[in-house]
């Protein structure tokens, strides 16, 4: 870890006026963790942790306002959130360890990067890490990597569990900055690599993640999160996908899907989310929906498996959705 | 004699449980002396060339840096190359850090930064750049095959194959036959704690020298000889380690490059690696098998073919027992098997848990499985009926065998009824239901080892043996092996392990501590007991009541007893008689004639059965392990709760090996790239189910002194190829590589 000045402010205003090379703290499992790797090498750290922002509160709508320094764990156990969200209680506790979740916060969990293994290690080359020193992940091991939203410049799979779910339940990211309030659709939040992997996301220098907002939903019990992993916890999703449906009398009415381990953001596309609207579910809708939001994938030397294994993965997740049978996060049976 | 503390084969809890989970065990990183230096290692980027440069004038600016140390700067060390080859012995020429500018793999230490805190040298080694000359490198398995070898001088305890019979004509012959191609992926070891290494200073200048190592007095000759430093004293302490898994067992550049700094810099020093270093030295070898093998109709084997190859470094010949384990344990007319090594520009790999035969048992068994359903047989029922009760390859009787045993108890404890119905017909839901097992075999080996015992004027015992208790249970089946050997309880008694001043003990691997050490501290233990009442019987102190009564000494009290009655007395009193502050003795535990003869005669081995059952879900490449049972055969068990312990530890790593842990190699660099415990996955709770361990009876009085075994790395063998197995019954497909990774 390089040496750099630490501060704690207790206002809003102090902490949006940052210096260059500034970054932001919240529980710091990703921070710290990429600072001693030496990938993050920020001259001045501001701790978010005086300012108040870690309620979880009502909205007027039914839906919910998530503080950005709730942590992982209480989110996914406020009775709030597991009563009206359990989608995203459960692609939570689908992520990580409990270790992990107890110190994570909501939005260090949206501003986390990736896991790529080059850019973790700061002797390859990495565009990500490195603007403009190329790519060692293509042509390497990338089983891990993205199928979905790569560019020749970058194909880092996003790792976010939670971001799944909150990209199908339409979240919308509050932000705050020097210039004020503003807010972005989750879905909106993440960024193509294209030519500027380096950028992961909307936020402008000096901006905080406030919170986060749900609006109101009735999947009743037709959602499920479904991770598939390479051990059956505490790994990263290879393909993960967060499904919800708003049904009657055996008809979708609406249906919300998104996808993680996949894509190099949340990956949604709404035209496949259309295709549900007012039909019974059956196979080849479901198969209909995953050959859509799948359009353009393409892999590299090693992911292929995740072209193979995602459309699989869709429709159980649709079918868990339908038949409102959700998927546990701690029985590991897959219905 | 009649001795009460019978503390043999009890579940004695461990006796530095306390100490590790209250934090005071010392660790090799945790001792600190004043005036410690840190260093932190830099590791070259490339895997073959030369350094041209060193940059470090921004390292040396670092507030609190005190030195760079490179091949430029360091001091000398052994003229010689045969000066640095380790305990280990494997032929070539051994890694020298530091010695020159040349680069022969990916991770190789090119400076070692020294500073006042461990933040300013770790910051500091950020900051130092290397300019290279690269040079064209392989670390391409596949390509490296083309150029496997047989080297011309091998390791000491290779075994090498031997073929018998016909076994490529039986082949042709057969009416039933499969062969294939199994592969092994590579994998590091990664014990919780890193390696370290804290070198103190003492006031005569001897180095008193705290290693994760397994063998502390290797590493103390190692040092000695390649620093060059055999007028200074050096004393290597490594009372606890955090796990090894063999990872210690050569001295690791770690500790060279602490004792260089402390003999550059004159200062105590500190280096610990850090988890993506562990990456960068040994790790257990990448290994392809191609199995050929033959079967009457009845499944009576009739030809074993066996190639293997695993892979080395450019500049060590690193070789393990691969190929003959199924020669060793099945009773086939016509077997034969080759073994080679394949070099790639790779630090060199090593031995990990049961190496060879984690390899080489886990990929035999799985062949083995499909000629059992390619004969239609009962895999179980192939085993029985093939099995050998001698070492097949040497025709050598075995001073024990309790495998059928182990196959019908295993069997039983897990509801194994005769032929499984055919694979993939059990399902349960969307998953399937496949049961599967394997056998497994492992050396059991006794080196000699000496131990000494001393009896103080407080009435405790002290045992001491430069053994290294790396997390298995050491310290404690040596205390009740003390306990019952002297006859004091075991609350009494003091282990000293883990320093290379103690009485000489070998590297701890193989599974032969217990069975050496004990046999050490045994020796000891009756040497001193025998010594204490003879000079109690002759002391002019001792009160005539005493010298005319039959003294015993049981549960840590001497018993004299003289026309029907009974004197009771302590063992301080009994020093106080003698007169002596202490007493001690000091044994050797080595062959004698009969067991140099029964070792020319026998073959000694460990035998176990591994049964286990999966659920997959196939649609999306899912494993469960939802059940593991392992029936061991292994002499007599010390302490079956520690034993059942390394055994299962042992099952949650073939669990990895059958699942879970690859290390990734980019060849195009290398390097291994998932280098951390987020990515390089050994499996978590969800992935481990209840497991069985069951300790078969087997009486050996011929294997080693006390009858003993070893169980640290039996439970690797057999079970990844149990779950291999299980797979195959769940699915009817064979996935000949591992580990089997859902989807790949
Ligand atoms: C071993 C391991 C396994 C993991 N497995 C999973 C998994 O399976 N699934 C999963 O989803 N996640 C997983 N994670 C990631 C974990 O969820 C994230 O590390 C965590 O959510 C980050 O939150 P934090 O509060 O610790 O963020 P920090 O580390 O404090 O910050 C992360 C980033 O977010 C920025 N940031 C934080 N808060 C704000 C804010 N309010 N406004 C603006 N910027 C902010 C920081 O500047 C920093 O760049 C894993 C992590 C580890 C270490
Ligand atoms: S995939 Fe992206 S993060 Fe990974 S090495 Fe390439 S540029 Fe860097």
């Amino acid at each position: 870890m390089r040496s750099f000045s630490y501060s704690r402010p207790a206002s809003f205003d102090e902490a949006c006026r940052v210096p260059e090379r500034t970054r932001f703290l919240a529980g710091g499992t990703n921070l710290i963790d990429l600072m001693k790797s030496d990938v993050e090498r920020p001259a001045h750290v501001v701790d978010l942790k005086s300012l108040s922002m870690d309620q979880i509160e009502e909205l007027p709508d039914g839906g919910l306002r998530l503080g950005a320094l709730a942590t992982n764990a209480g989110t996914a156990e406020h009775p709030l959130v597991t009563g009206r969200f359990p989608l995203l209680a459960s692609a939570i506790l689908a992520g990580a360890s409990p270790q992990i979740r107890n110190v994570a916060t909501n939005g260090g969990n949206l501003n986390q990067r990736t896991r790529c293994h080059y850019f973790y290690d700061p002797d390859m080359v990495c565009n990500k890490r490195s603007p403009g020193s190329g790519c060692s992940a293509r042509g390497g091991r990338n089983r891990i990597m993205a199928v979905l939203g790569t560019s020749e410049s970058c194909i880092a799979t996003f790792p976010s569990d939670m971001c799944v779910a909150l990209a199908a339940l339409n979240a919308v990211v509050r932000l705050r900055g020097p210039d004020g309030e503003r807010a972005v659709a989750l879905r909106d939040y993440h960024r193509l690599p294209g030519e500027t992997p380096w950028i992961d996301n909307v936020l402008q220098p000096g901006e905080i993640v406030t919170s986060i907002d749900l609006p109101s939903v009735s999947f009743g019990e037709h959602y499920t999160y479904l991770k598939i992993r390479d051990r059956l916890s505490f790994a990263f999703a290879i393909v993960s996908v967060a499904v919800g449906l708003d049904m009657e009398s055996g008809v979708i009415r609406r249906g919300c899907l998104a996808l993680g381990g996949v894509g190099t953001k949340p990956w949604c596309v709404p035209e496949a989310e259309a295709l549900m609207r007012d039909r019974p579910p059956s196979h080849s809708l479901f198969r209909d929906v995953a050959e859509c939001i799948l359009e353009g994938a393409v892999a590299d030397r090693d992911n292929a498996a995740k072209l193979k294994l995602a459309p699989r993965v869709i429709e159980r997740a649709l079918w868990q959705a339908a038949e409102g049978t959700p998927q546990s996060q701690t029985c590991k049976t897959i219905r | 004699m009649n001795v009460v503390s019978a503390n043999i084969g009890q579940s004695v809890p461990r006796i530095d449980g306390f100490a590790k989970v209250t934090g005071q065990a010392t660790y090799a990183a945790e001792p600190h002396p004043p005036g410690l230096l840190y260093g932190v290692i830099v590791n070259s980027l490339i895997a073959r060339g030369r350094i041209e440069a060193i940059h470090d004038e921004a390292a040396r600016a670092v507030p609190g840096v005190t030195e760079v140390m490179t091949h430029h700067n360091r001091p000398h060390t052994a003229l010689f190359e045969k000066s640095y080859v380790d305990g280990l012995g494997v032929p070539g020429s051994p890694y020298r850090p530091l010695h020159d500018a040349e680069i022969r793999f990916n991770g190789q230490p090119v400076a070692v930064v020294f500073a006042e805190t461990f933040e300013a040298a770790r910051e500091a080694a950020m900051l130092i750049q290397v300019d290279y000359e690269r040079w064209p490198h392989n670390a391409d398995f596949d390509a490296a095959l083309h150029q496997k070898y047989m080297p011309s001088k091998t390791r000491s305890n290779y075994v090498p194959p031997k073929s018998r019979g016909n076994a490529s004509e039986a082949y042709a012959l057969s009416p039933v036959k499969i062969e294939g191609r199994f592969h092994l992926a590579p994998e590091h070891h990664n014990p919780m704690e890193m390696h370290a290494t804290t070198v103190i200073i003492e006031e005569d200048g001897a180095l008193t020298v705290w290693d994760k190592t397994q063998g502390p007095q290797a590493v103390q000759a190692y040092l000695a000889s390649a620093l060059s430093l055999s007028g200074k004293k050096v004393r290597v302490r490594n009372p606890y380690v955090g796990g090894a898994f063999g990872s210690g067992l050569r001295a690791q550049h770690n500790v060279f490059l602490a004792a260089l700094g402390a003999e550059m810099l004159k200062r105590p020093v500190r280096v610990t690696l850090t988890r993506p270093q562990m990456f960068t030295h040994v790790f257990r070898p990448e290994a392809v098998m191609d199995i050929a093998l033959g079967a009457d109709r009845d499944g009576t084997l009739q030809s074993i073919i066996v190639e293997g190859v695993t892979d080395t470094s450019r500049f060590e010949h690193n070789m393990e027992n691969v190929v003959v384990w199924g020669l060793i344990g099945y009773k086939c007319p016509n077997a034969t098997a080759d073994y080679k090594i394949a070099p790639r520009d790779t630090y060199t790999s090593s031995d990990m848990r049961a190496p060879g035969a984690a390899t080489g048992v886990n990929l035999f068994e799985m062949a083995v499985d499909e000629l059992a359903w390619a004969c239609g047989m009962d895999p179980l029922a192939f085993r029985l009926h093939n099995y050998s009760e001698i070492d097949a390859m040497h025709n050598m009787p075995l001073t024990s065998n309790a495998l059928r045993e182990a196959l019908l108890q295993g069997a039983e404890r897990f509801g194994w009824n005769g032929y499984p119905p055919g694979p993939g017909s059990l399902r349960d839901g969307r998953e399937l239901i496949g049961h599967g097992m394997a056998t497994g075999i492992w050396d059991a080996m006794f080196s000699p080892t000496a131990a000494r015992a001393r009896l103080t004027s407080d009435g405790r015992l002290h045992i001491a043996t430069a053994a290294s208790d790396i997390g298995t249970g050491t310290y404690t089946i040596l205390a009740q092996t003390a306990s019952e050997a002297f006859g004091i309880p075991i609350d009494r008694i003091d282990i000293e392990l883990g320093d290379s001043t103690l009485p000489e003990c070998p590297t701890e691997g193989g599974s032969w501590t217990a069975a050496s050490a004990g046999a050490a501290v045994w020796l000891a233990c009756q040497s001193l007991r025998e010594k204490f009442l003879k000079a109690l019987a002759k002391s002019e102190n001792t009160p005539e009541r005493i010298k005319q009564s039959e003294v015993t000494l049981t549960e840590g009290e001497l018993h004299g007893v003289r026309d029907g009655s009974r004197e009771v007395f302590s063992l301080q009193e009994a020093l106080s008689f003698i007169g002596e502050a202490s007493i001690e003795a000091e044994e050797t535990a080595k062959p004698g004639l009969r067991d140099k003869i029964s070792e020319m005669r026998k073959a000694r081995f460990t035998h176990s059965a591994v049964f286990c059952e999966v659920r997959v879900d196939e649609e999306l490449g899912i494993v469960r392990v939802t059940r593991l049972v392992n029936a061991v055969a292994a002499g007599r068990i010390m302490n079956p709760k520690t034993a059942a312990s390394q055994v299962r530890g042992a099952m949650v790593m073939a669990t990895g090996m059958a699942l879970h842990e690859e290390s990734l190699m980019d060849e195009r660099y290398g390097r291994f790239m998932n280098h951390n415990f987020s990515e390089y996955h050994i499996p978590s709770h969800a992935d481990i189910p209840e497991m069985d361990v069951l300790f078969v009876d087997e009486k050996d009085e011929e294997v080693s002194p006390l009858g003993i075994k070893g169980v640290g790395e039996i439970g690797m063998c057999g079970t990844a190829a149990a779950i291999a197995n299980a797979i195959f019954h769940a699915t009817g497909k064979r996935y000949r590589t591992l580990p089997i990774i859902p989807g790949a």
